[in-house]
């Protein structure tokens, strides 16, 4: 086991590697060249060569790549490199590093991703075994339906509706944005007597967390009816039944647990969901998170706050499915590593 | 290696395809009431989009300034949206855009690369197997969608220039105003990501079959590679072919039009749904004119809707239930 995943973490740089690569020869074989952009209405040829050999921009891809990868490692290069976690200043917004640009609006994702995350489990796993205790009635299709119906409608579609309906028409919710910083974003703190507090949640979480979740509960239910099924025809649950055991404590005991393993596997994937719909929602509602801000970049060309967002979701995304991948078998010690999923 | 479930459960049994399977498979579906609903109402859409030139009462650039942003009327059925142009005939374009890059997507990623590198991967195993997996691996890694953009946005000036210069130095022409580039650049782009499932699944079909009598026999009798791989190999694995594209149509179909939303998929003029979602998207047009989001919405969901519920009967059909 322990080789298994020193061999993912190994091949974890390689990956990132051409990833990185990939995405910095796309991003500078795009229209517009950054330094000119960046000189404005500048035009003086020997300006912008110097301003290029500053910002390490000078000379092949390879060695641009090199600059940006190392930094000042690498002759031409300027500060640590993104290795250490140095993405370097964005050329639209001139002045601010890509780092300090990102880093508050990832925070504000990365809230409003787990909140889904929480939100489609909590939803899906009791709605899938649902589903599974009324197989054969009309209630198990009806629910597998509808939530399938759920997942069919973009987040495109639904948010204008909507925001129509509960912020303009009903005048119950915010037409958008956030909160506040923080964790203000999600509770808002109301203090009784200034001794107690108590977290309520913020009125501008309701609408992004109804959006980007209805997506994802079908994949989830579906997932868990299917197992559900499956346990419930094993030796071991007739077996149960046969001792006299309560109903109750049969489904507690012996089909939930057996039941619930194999959802583990699609967190990877409900977090690429949530990812992508981000991108959307936040733009629609105005959330100043980490999608909104790719959403801006591309419309302005910002290359390098581009490939900065890329590489970091790239390394979260693999890194996430490593560890799932590693949970699923440190639970479940019937599924070899590196055969888990893979079918 | 990295977790690929998708929405289908391929089952751990290889999944035979006997003689006059198909016909069964056929009868098992056709008790589904919804996957027929949805099968109708995929055929319809199709028609629509292949026969576009034909159905559609006006063209898709065709304006009547006079009468823009109207409601259903007995001359456009639909409504008109802002520049007067009918909203039916233009999502019968835009379905248009969809079945063609939905068709293309599907028949070079999910039928032809894929398959390929999957059946070939897994016959051979060793070092080709190891290869051909260590790229799917790469590309599953990516998070798809930021790249999807990240590549449409930057790539496809370069198509349209290409495009232009193609039309310059030949007989072909009209083609960028036809948004040939951008069909090719979203097509090129969807179809990177979306090879590695069905690489995945025929290979893992394919490592179980490949133990089988009948492929030793076959190998004992000096068939080729080729002959084994395309007479029995190929055969045992088609259900799964079918069932591998109709779950990518409908995330193919979603994707172009979230690409097309974000500004880096299909280009105006040409109609698409993302377009058409895009310009109706604001909760003033909503309110005000709630039709031009509405029509588009009911086609895309509609849509999606009956790829995700035949998808789903497909599934259980292919697995005997």
């Amino acid at each position: 086991m322990a080789g298994y995943i020193i061999r993912r973490l190994l091949w974890l740089p390689v990956i990132l590697g051409i990833v990185s690569f990939a995405t910095f020869s796309i991003a500078r074989f795009g229209p517009g060249d950054p330094v000119s952009i960046a000189a404005g209405q500048l035009r003086d040829p020997d300006v912008l060569e110097r301003v290029r050999a500053e910002r390490g921009l000078d000379g092949t891809v390879v060695e641009q790549y090199l600059r940006w990868l190392v930094g000042d490692l690498y002759p031409g290069g300027s500060g640590s490199g993104a290795i250490r976690g140095d993405f370097g200043e964005s050329f639209i917004q001139q002045g601010f590093s890509v780092n300090e640009l990102i880093r508050s609006k990832m925070a504000i994702s990365a809230q409003l991703g787990f909140l889904t995350l929480v939100t489609v489990f909590s939803v899906g796993i009791p709605l899938g075994l649902l589903a599974a205790r009324f197989n054969g009635t009309w209630i198990d299709p009806f629910v597998i339906a509808s939530l399938l119906f759920l997942t069919s409608v973009p987040v495109l579609v639904i948010i204008p509706p909507a925001l129509w309906l509960f912020a303009s028409q009903l005048d119950i919710l915010p037409v958008g944005g956030w909160g506040g910083e923080g964790l203000d974003g999600i509770f808002d703190i109301w203090w009784i007597g200034g001794v107690v507090a108590v977290p309520i949640p913020d009125p501008h979480i309701y609408l992004p967390l109804f959006v980007l979740s209805i997506g994802g509960f079908a994949g989830v239910a579906r997932l868990v009816r299917i197992t559900a099924l499956e346990v419930l025809s094993e030796d071991y649950v007739r077996t149960a039944h046969a001792k006299g055991l309560k109903e109750t404590t049969v489904a507690f005991r012996h089909v939930l647990p057996n039941a619930l393993l194999p959802v583990i596997t699609v967190i990877g994937f409900a977090l690429v969901g949530i990812l992508e719909g981000a991108f959307f929602t936040e733009t629609l509602l105005g959330i100043p998170g980490i999608g909104r801000f790719a959403f801006q970049a591309v419309q302005s060309r910002d290359y390098d706050v581009i490939l900065a967002i890329t590489v970091i979701l790239s390394t979260a995304f693999v890194l996430a499915n490593l560890v799932v991948e590693i949970a699923y078998t440190w639970i479940d010690p019937r599924v070899r590593l590196g055969e888990a999923i893979n079918a | 290696m990295t977790t690929t479930r998708t929405d289908v459960d391929y089952g751990g049994e290889a999944t035979g395809t006997p003689a006059g399977a198909w016909t069964q498979l056929w009868q098992r579906l056709r008790r589904k009431k919804l996957a027929m609903i949805g099968l109708v109402i995929i055929v319809i859409i199709y028609t629509f989009g292949i026969g576009a030139n034909w159905l559609a009462p006006y063209s898709f650039t065709e304006q009547d300034l006079l009468r823009g942003l109207e409601g259903p009327t007995s001359d456009h059925w639909l409504g008109t949206d802002r520049l007067g142009r009918d909203m039916l005939s233009r999502a019968i374009y835009s379905a248009r855009t969809t079945v063609i890059i939905t068709a293309l997507v599907i028949v070079t990623g999910g039928l032809i690369i894929g398959p390929t590198l999957g059946l070939i991967a897994g016959y051979r195993g060793g070092r080709t197997d190891g290869v051909i997996g260590r790229v799917g691996d790469v590309f599953i890694s990516l998070p798809g969608l930021p790249m999807l953009i990240l590549i449409n946005a930057s790539l496809s000036p370069r198509v349209v220039e290409a495009t232009k210069w193609l039309e310059a130095n030949s007989f072909l022409s009209g083609l960028v105003e036809n948004g040939v580039p951008s069909y090719f650049t979203v097509f090129g782009a969807l179809s990177l990501f979306f090879w590695v499932g069905s690489m995945r699944i025929i290979r893992a079909q394919v490592l179980q079959i490949r133990e089988r009598d009948f492929v030793t026999a076959s190998v004992a009798m000096g068939a080729t590679t080729s002959h084994i791989i395309y007479r029995h190999l190929l055969p045992n694995v088609s259900f799964l072919l079918i069932l591998g594209a109709s779950t990518a149509l409908g995330s193919v179909a979603g994707s172009e039009l979230l690409l097309t939303w974000f500004g880096v998929g299909v280009q105006p003029p040409v109609p698409s749904f993302g377009v058409m979602i895009f310009e109706a998207g604001s909760v003033r047009t909503f309110s005000a004119h709630p039709h031009l989001l509405i029509v588009p919405s009911m086609f895309v969901v509609a849509l999606l809707y009956a790829f995700a519920l035949f998808g789903d009967a497909l599934n259980d059909a292919v697995r005997g239930r």
